[in-house]
């Protein structure tokens, strides 16, 4: 007779559910920068298709949230535990926004000629779909140390951005008839910075769910 | 999966001598669920659970008009047995009342009633009971200290054990956990999710955080009449009437 076996059932159920959300949202990030490399276009519609997946698993989970709430009273940790939950589901749906950002990108530049090989934007995009992964494992784990090293490697990305952001004005600056695909390359690379900074943002959900304190980690250069 | 109805009332009017109580009170208690009647004092809660049992039956000036439907029978049509309706619909109350007794004898006491007189039966029945209402590992070796030397969890834990002694198929719980600390509250609270697998369970309550978190189906009841009823997840999120949100929200009760 486990006492509120439901409400921990409940509270599971939950944490399962954002870990699938996660591994769509990281699906979105890799595939539309796959699209992006490789000009497969199919693909990018792909995942501006597979959106509406992300965004039904968002309202499910919220939905979910609020059944507990009402029924269910939690307290202390576990009162935590759900307003995490619901802060991290719209910084993943965000995330996963921006992967149909960039998956439009790639079908907006289509089969243009490509202006160099893409490296750094795909670096960009594994480490942050590293940071997401680690900072989900994080979440189940209640490892608030490990979600403040993610928050602080968010200096990485920025980094990564300013190459990028560097590299691409000398385009510009060097051949005017490069403008167009430059700043299309320089919105994906913000897309990318802007979701690492959401990830951080679950960091931070992350230690306030495990110390019951909001810390704000470094601010990011952008 | 189709949910059975256990019992059900059908324009159940009740009046206390020329008091009328209970208005066209139609309710579905559904079969292995747990029910949740939950209203501001004097709405007719507990009158309601007594009518399922017919305990109302020993209330002079008491008259019950409609029907009052057990596995689709009237269980206050002529020649009906209240005895008999009273085993297959158990009672258990607001403070824990166990007889003055061994722990063994309030539990043997209903069975006795009916006529088991075995020892050996006896003691299965009531190892069993005991069980069910998960008392057994705290009390098997002190079977023979009276019900009223345990603590009020246990006692109450007693009385289900009694109520579920002589095999019935609903209980009726008026307010179970209300003279309870709380962390017995939780544990009684386990348990009827264990027994609503063999039961079905009606239950009164004033503590409206222990309706949302115990029961399937609730009830709101608001001077006599059943105002909304519906999952009890869909009633606590976003109730239908807006006396139930008044009431849920604290606007009145």
């Amino acid at each position: 007779m486990e006492m509120r076996a439901g409400f921990r059932k409940s509270l599971r159920g939950i944490e399962d559910s954002i870990l699938m959300m996660g591994g769509m949202v990281a699906d979105s990030l890799d595939r539309s920068m796959e699209a992006l490399k490789n000009r497969d276009l199919v693909l990018a519609q792909k995942v501006i298709d597979n959106d509406a997946g992300i965004n039904n698993k968002r309202f499910e989970i919220e939905n979910k949230c609020i059944e507990v709430i009402a029924t269910q009273q939690p307290l202390a940790s576990d009162l935590r535990v759900i307003i995490a939950a619901l802060n991290i589901i719209v910084e993943l749906e965000r995330i996963g926004d921006y992967g149909v950002g960039n998956a439009r990108i790639a079908i907006m530049i289509g089969d243009e000629p490509p202006l160099k090989p893409l490296i750094d934007l795909p670096r960009m995009t594994e480490k942050t779909i590293d940071m997401l992964k680690r900072s989900l494992k994080a979440y189940i784990n209640l490892d608030a140390g490990a979600a403040k090293q993610i928050g602080q490697e968010d200096i990485d990305i920025d980094n990564l951005y300013d190459q990028i952001y560097r590299e691409l004005v000398l385009f510009m600056v060097s051949d005017p008839r490069t403008i167009t695909r430059a700043t299309r390359l320089m919105w994906v690379a913000h897309n990318l910075e802007r979701g690492a900074d959401r990830v951080t943002n679950i960091c931070e959900r992350i230690v306030f769910l495990v110390t019951g304190k909001m810390e704000e980690s470094e601010d990011s250069k952008y | 999966m189709e949910l059975k109805s256990k019992m059900e009332t059908k324009d159940l009017n009740f009046y206390y001598g020329n008091y009328q109580c209970l208005i066209n009170f139609n309710l579905v208690i559904k079969e292995h669920q747990i029910t949740a009647l939950m209203g501001p004092s004097g709405c007719g809660k507990s009158t309601f659970l007594r009518v399922l049992n017919r305990m109302n039956d020993l209330i002079p000036n008491a008259r019950v008009e409609g029907k009052v439907l057990l596995d689709g029978q009237d269980i206050y049509a002529p020649g009906v047995d209240a005895a008999e309706i009273r085993k297959r619909v158990g009672m258990v109350f607001q403070a824990p009342n166990p007889f003055p007794k061994s722990i063994f004898e309030n539990v043997a006491f209903g069975p006795r009633m009916l006529g088991v007189n075995n020892k050996f039966a006896l003691s299965e029945i009531v190892e069993k009971s005991l069980q069910g209402a998960a008392l057994w590992n705290e009390v098997k070796d002190i079977l023979s200290k009276s019900g009223l030397a345990l603590s009020g969890g246990q006692q109450q834990r007693l009385c289900i054990a009694r109520a579920i002694a002589v095999e019935p198929e609903v209980i009726l719980m008026d307010e179970p956990a209300s003279a309870i600390d709380p962390t017995s509250t939780l544990r009684i609270e386990a348990l009827m999710q264990d027994l609503k697998e063999k039961y079905t369970i009606a239950i009164v309550t004033h503590n409206l955080q222990e309706a949302a978190r115990v029961s399937n189906w609730t009830a709101f009841v608001y001077l006599g009449e059943v105002v909304e009823y519906g999952k009890t997840a869909d009633i606590f999120q976003h109730p239908k009437d807006k006396r139930t949100e008044d009431f849920i929200t604290g606007r009145f009760g």
